[in-house]
């Protein structure tokens, strides 16, 4: 299992969840374990491109500001109630479901029977992880604009969906990426390679979200970490083998509803604070002491002096420019390159346009799914700027240096404020949420993976088509099993790794890999077998290659000489303290890795590298032409008279539906 | 499934079908151009064009706070103005097309 291989080794830094948690509440004490734990991803912010400064504020002898130290504590009986109360509702769609699974179409496509309404909402809730709820709040709660700015390409990548990919794939496709990639082409290789790119795509995915659902519900709820991912795997198995698509589709359909009413009560309870008046809000933000102390921070760390070095009004304003976080521009422009062509890419997006009757369902679906997710968004701005504004960035930070637990601290405050009884119960009910969205996540994730595997792999280049629907159905849920208990198991082996970059990987190759190949098949005549073949394949490694040798993964010598800096700044500080005292836990721990680093100071990076060959952590701006180049060149140096043939056949269907392979095989 | 027969090479070249791929094409792919130029105006003029992003609009709301929501706004409006064509006109070419095949 190179594959495994490849994420086990993988080590770096992001996703939401994965933060977290450097910085437990300091009620446990510090076991060795732990701190190791912790460490890694002190750093981590949302999806991708979390800059690894460990969070030293630097020494000042002159009046060292005690911050004061917020704590998240969920209340463990209604937090666990409302997770009963979700498992217990998801349990029953799926035994509702459960019978009614007896076709493959059925299983993979709830045999073309939800609407374009409820599709729009399940795309919804497949699509927004815990990176989205948690991490973009977070980064907007910490740096402001740049936070916001992050947003808008998760938005904007659903035109591409609508624009190109939706009606087409409902109209041309059946299950899979491999239906839509092997109509004119050598159905075998296509579909073996089709569905080894979904699954790469699938496994860094769902590793990030299983190892950010891990952490996040041992910090939350205080299960252990690996009770939580077998708990979570046990649920998404279970929704999957038995539900099917239509259980996976409602579970994401309930989770995009409680998340967006968790965001929409936040946010109205932030807008209370500043009188229902935008311009008010913006006015507490510039004004907030806290804000404007933090941007002055920040400026002095990237060695900003005299007049660039803002306080007062000026630092406040600063937080809404931009530049705060969002440092290189071309990462930025490679990142949105990867967001807007990738999201169409993703197998278990595609997946979900097979699951209505019509094009014109799609279509409605997907223009549904765009006002949730931006509605979301423009809430999530709210959010953020809210828990910058009541919670501060110093409370924020004190308890997750990524800033990924502000959403919830900010539900913890403002219900706090109205009764205390009634801010437990706000925080439940988001860490609710945030559970409902891991589960609705990946278990589209592992559908997505098991269709390719079953469908693709088994029943059409194993069985050569020849399978009954009992035997597909079978097949489907084996498959799920195996799929599900594989992610756990990767999910459990990944504790200890950064798996920040994976996101950003799984975006990279869906770009990169996938989406090119979709596209020249749906609209390019001479598009054949060899164009499909060389387009994932030099997409998929392309992405992964440059992902390898970029930032992302971690490199000893550089880790030391950050290291050989921390131990100096905690050197400075503990002499800044009175005599006999101590410097605090979470200092305390990064000393601690820090002279780790340092001793590893003759380490080599994964592929034996010193540094970075690449400055860019979003490949995608040099693997989405590679993967284009790869895949036109390879169509015209090997050209197949009936891929061009049959090349009429594709583009009246995808254009106009006829024939349509019908969603109910009967 | 047995599936029906078609003659896939004459639908692709009845007028009708000629004339609602081209329009379909050229309304997809020129949309497509114009939101994908609009969004990445937002991280190549965030990066080069700070000034511009500094600028106050309404009270301290600055021109890349505004910015960066019209992204939101145009997003929604293309996605409705497609809906509003394709409903309008690409499904009623479809239908016409359809009706004259007597499929």
């Amino acid at each position: 299992m190179t594959l495994n291989k490849i994420i086990i080794a993988a080590s770096l830094a992001l996703s939401v969840a994965t933060a977290a948690f450097a910085e437990e509440p300091q009620k446990t004490p510090n076991t060795p374990a732990n701190a190791t734990a912790a460490s890694a991803p002190a750093v981590a912010a949302p999806a991708a491109v979390a800059p690894a400064a460990v969070a030293v504020e630097p020494a000042a002898p002159a009046a060292p500001k005690l911050t004061v130290k917020k704590e998240l504590k969920a209340n463990k009986f209604i937090t666990l109630s409302m997770f009963a109360i979700i498992i217990g509702i998801t349990l029953g769609v799926v035994i509702k479901a459960a019978s009614k699974n007896k076709t493959a179409a059925d299983f993979y496509a709830a045999g073309g029977g939800i609407t374009g309404a409820q599709n729009g909402w399940a795309i919804a809730g497949d699509y927004m992880s815990a990176a989205s709820f948690l991490g973009i709040s977070g980064m907007i709660s910490l740096y402001g604009y740049d936070g916001f700015m992050y947003s808008v390409g998760w938005l904007v990548a659903y035109i591409t969906v609508l624009l190109i990919v939706a009606e087409p794939c409902r109209n041309a496709g059946k299950y899979t990426l491999g239906d839509i990639l092997s109509f004119r082409t050598d159905p075998k290789p296509v579909r073996a390679v089709a569905a080894i790119a979904t699954v790469a795509v699938t496994t860094f995915y769902l590793t990030a979200q299983m190892v950010g659902a891990g952490k996040l519900m041992a910090l939350l709820v205080g299960v252990p970490y690996r009770t939580a991912i077998v708990g979570v795997g046990i649920l998404m198995v279970a929704y999957v083998v038995f539900g099917g698509m239509t259980a996976t589709t409602w579970v994401q359909i309930i989770k995009a509803g409680l998340l967006m009413s968790g965001a929409f009560v936040l946010s109205v309870l932030v807008m209370a604070k500043a009188g229902f008046n935008p311009l008010h809000f913006f006015d507490m933000i510039v004004n907030s002491p806290d804000i404007q102390d933090h941007v002055t921070k920040m400026l002095l760390k990237d060695g900003k002096t005299g007049a660039d070095l803002l306080t007062g009004v000026d630092a406040g304003q600063r937080f809404l420019e931009p530049g705060l976080y969002l440092k290189n521009p071309l990462d930025q422009i490679s990142l949105g390159m990867a967001l807007v062509l990738g999201t169409a890419g993703m197998p278990h997006i595609l997946m979900r346009f097979f699951t209505v009757p019509t094009a014109q369902a799609a279509r409605k679906s997907v223009i549904i799914a765009m006002w949730i997710i931006g509605l979301f968004y423009v809430l999530t701005t709210l959010l953020g700027f809210g828990a910058a504004i009541n919670v501060t960035p110093q409370g924020i930070t004190a308890v997750d240096a990524g800033g990924n637990m502000a959403t919830l601290l900010l539900a913890q405050q403002l219900g706090a404020d109205i009764a205390p009884v009634f801010g437990d119960i706000l925080l439940a009910f988001l860490c609710s949420v945030a559970f409902a969205t891991i589960l609705a996540v990946v278990s589209g994730l592992v559908l997505a993976a098991s269709a390719a595997i079953a469908h693709d792999i088994y029943v059409n280049v194993i069985k050569d088509g020849h399978a009954d629907q009992h035997e597909q159905v079978m097949a489907a849920r084996i498959t799920s099993l195996v799929v599900g208990v594989v992610g756990i198991i990767i999910g459990i082996a990944a504790e200890k790794q950064n798996v920040a970059h994976l996101v950003a990987l799984a975006f990279a190759v869906a770009s990169s890999g996938n989406l090119p190949v979709v596209v020249l098949s749906l609209f390019w005549k001479k598009f054949n077998t060899a164009g499909v073949i060389a387009g994932l394949v030099v997409g998929t490694i392309a992405s992964i290659g440059l992902v390898m040798v970029s930032p992302n993964m971690t490199y000893p010598k550089l880790e030391a000489a950050k290291g050989a800096k921390i131990i100096a700044a905690m050197e400075k500080k503990q002499a800044a303290l009175a005599p006999g005292a101590v410097l605090e836990a979470k200092d305390l721990k990064a000393l601690d890795k820090a002279k780790a680093d340092v001793l590893n100071k003759d380490g080599k990076s994964i592929l034996g590298l010193d540094t970075p060959l690449l400055t860019l952590k979003n490949p995608g701006i040099i693997s989405i032409p590679m993967g284009f180049m790869a895949a036109i060149l390879a169509a015209l140096a090997f050209p197949s008279k009936r891929s061009e043939d049959m090349f009429d056949e594709v583009y009246v269907r995808q254009n106009t539906g006829i024939g349509m392979a019908k969603a109910i095989d009967h | 499934m047995a599936e029906k027969k078609y003659d896939w090479g004459a639908i692709a070249r009845n007028p009708k079908f000629v004339e609602l791929h081209h329009k379909k094409s050229a309304f997809l792919f020129g949309w497509w151009i114009f939101s994908t130029l609009y969004y990445f105006l937002l991280p190549i003029g965030a990066a080069y064009a700070p000034g511009l992003f500094k600028i106050k609009i309404i009270g301290v709301v600055n021109f890349g706070y505004v910015f960066a929501l019209s992204q939101f706004f145009v997003s929604w409006g293309l996605a409705h103005y497609y809906a509003h064509v394709a409903n309008k006109d690409f499904d009623r070419m479809t239908r016409n097309l359809i009706d004259e095949l007597h499929l």
